[in-house]
């Protein structure tokens, strides 16, 4: 069922820096993404998920290391059509409708006017193409950014949190799509801090701290951990990290702590 | 640059004021309103409107373009749509020429309105071609929306950039030989006036209204060109695919 081969991957990072202010969010970060498969970015926040996705996507300045994504130099000019960023916030022009505003993406790329109502079609609006995406509800803004990161069928999808604030029926129906995009050969990185949804992922990298903790599989995720929930797994993962890079005393015991645990557990 | 990419950014700026209506009358009325306004204040004192309308009309699209570009502009910064679009194959010189043609349109529609209202209903005394007062406060607009869009790169909120109305726009009005002709100013004044595009603006505008033709029209309306195009060009060089 599962496709393993172990072609070149998707995206290749070494020894990434990147500051901000006078804190380092990554100090020398080297990851690997099996090209054709959904990978899951997992964490806290705070934990560098955005400023990862968007040095894969090239939008980042970074201070040190290379990103090489599906052969070339992140955010290099043959990649622009090949790579689609789908940010945390909905991008999309609030007084637009939502057919005026694919086609307006759609032209930028070179997307056909079919492709423009396929990918309406996929998300779930087709019939409401003439509405004012202002008037959406803030799940539905969602899927129109999504569905014009879908645009023109890219080879690589960064979605940062798209699946946030959304009822398990659409939940459900996005994890489909993205199976489907994966089935037909894209590679997907899909970030989440709702620990559950690891599990359909074909990957998890788990990153804390400006680290990764773990690059393993679901199902390895919870041998290694001896946990039977993803919830416990990243939690211990998260445990056996902390005393060694910062002593508890250091933080107020009672707010510092504790809000990025809750985070963690919802 | 694409000639397709530049144009559907232009199309999808006017589709967004489209939805706007509002927005669109302010744009068409004020200025007439404010022009009103004036030739009412001088309607006991000969000539004075035929002195001071001119210029007005040079102000009004520079004014109401400046401030409309450098809000649409900074929203789009703010709402992330911005760097999608510098994630896609978009140039850069594609997304600031779509405004300037979106917005340069809207300075066409303006200046008909706003001619049409100071000649045909405040009796404004033109000597010159009709057409060249249209056309100059056309240019004016341009300028505004190309000073918009650069002023929008240095300012975070939309607080900041409603900000740099009074920081860049007052001083050209008050330089711009409006309320002094610009040759009796003190003289590092006068050097400082020589170079803000609003005098020039002022300048062909005095030269369409004194029927002058050839150079002492064309001079100005070329410089006050020259200013909106290089505003254009160090716009599209604020404009960063990567960011902190």
């Amino acid at each position: 069922m599962m496709t393993m081969d172990a072609g070149p991957p998707a995206v290749s990072i070494r020894g990434l820096r990147v500051r901000r202010g006078r804190t380092d969010v990554f100090d020398g970060l080297d990851l690997d993404l099996p090209a054709g498969r959904i990978t899951g970015l997992l964490g806290p926040s705070g934990g560098g998920k955005t400023t990862l996705m968007r040095s894969i996507v090239g939008v980042q300045t970074i201070d040190a290391g290379s990103v090489s994504v599906l052969g070339a130099p992140a955010g290099s000019r043959a990649l622009r059509r090949r790579v689609a960023y789908d940010t945390q916030s909905a991008s999309v022009y609030d007084d637009l409708t939502i057919a005026q505003n694919l086609r307006y993406f759609g032209r930028v790329i070179g997307a056909s006017r079919a492709d423009v109502a396929h990918v309406i079609a996929e998300v779930g609006l087709t019939g409401r193409e003439k509405q004012l995406i202002g008037s959406l509800s803030g799940g539905q803004r969602g899927r129109v950014s999504l569905a014009t990161a879908m645009l023109g069928s890219p080879e690589l999808l960064v979605l940062d949190e798209p699946t946030v604030g959304l009822d398990p029926v659409l939940r459900e129906n996005l994890w489909t799509l993205f199976r489907g995009l994966a089935d037909r050969g894209a590679t997907l990185l899909v970030s989440s801090h709702v620990m559950d949804e690891a599990l359909r992922c074909d990957d998890i990298v788990l990153i804390h701290n400006g680290r990764v903790l773990a690059h393993t599989t679901p199902k390895g995720l919870l041998r290694e951990t001896h946990a039977k929930d993803p919830d416990t797994a990243f939690l211990r993962l998260i445990e056996r990290d902390t005393p060694a890079s910062g002593p508890p005393s250091s933080a107020p015991p009672a707010s510092g702590r504790p809000a990025s645990g809750t985070e963690v557990t919802r | 640059m694409t000639l397709t990419r530049t144009l559907a950014t232009a199309g999808r700026v006017l589709r967004q004021l489209g939805h706007d209506p509002r927005s669109i009358a302010l744009m068409l009325v004020a200025p007439s309103l404010l022009v009103g306004l004036f030739a009412w204040l001088f309607s006991d004192q000969d000539g004075v409107f035929d002195q001071f309308g001119g210029p007005i009309l040079a102000l009004f699209p520079f004014v109401v373009m400046f401030l409309i570009t450098s809000i649409t502009t900074l929203r789009e910064r703010r709402s992330g749509t911005l760097e999608r679009l510098l994630s896609t194959p978009l140039g850069k010189a594609d997304f600031i020429v779509g405004y300037a043609i979106a917005f340069g349109f809207m300075a066409i529609i303006q200046a008909i309105a706003t001619v049409a209202f100071a000649v045909g209903v405040c009796g404004l005394d033109v000597s010159g071609p009709l057409w060249q007062l249209g056309l100059v406060a056309v240019i004016d607009g341009i300028l505004g929306t190309a000073l918009g869009l650069l002023a929008s790169a240095f300012a975070h909120t939309e607080f900041q950039a409603v900000q740099f109305m009074p920081l860049l726009v007052f001083p050209q009005i008050i330089l711009g030989g409006l309320f002094m002709p610009r040759d009796q100013m003190p003289d590092v004044l006068y050097a400082i006036s020589d170079w803000l595009p609003l005098s020039y603006a002022v300048e062909a505008i005095n030269a369409v209204t004194a029927a002058d033709e050839g150079w002492d029209l064309w001079r100005p309306v070329l410089i006050v060109a020259a200013f909106a195009v290089g505003s254009l060009v160090l716009a599209s060089l604020t404009l960063r695919r990567r960011t902190r």
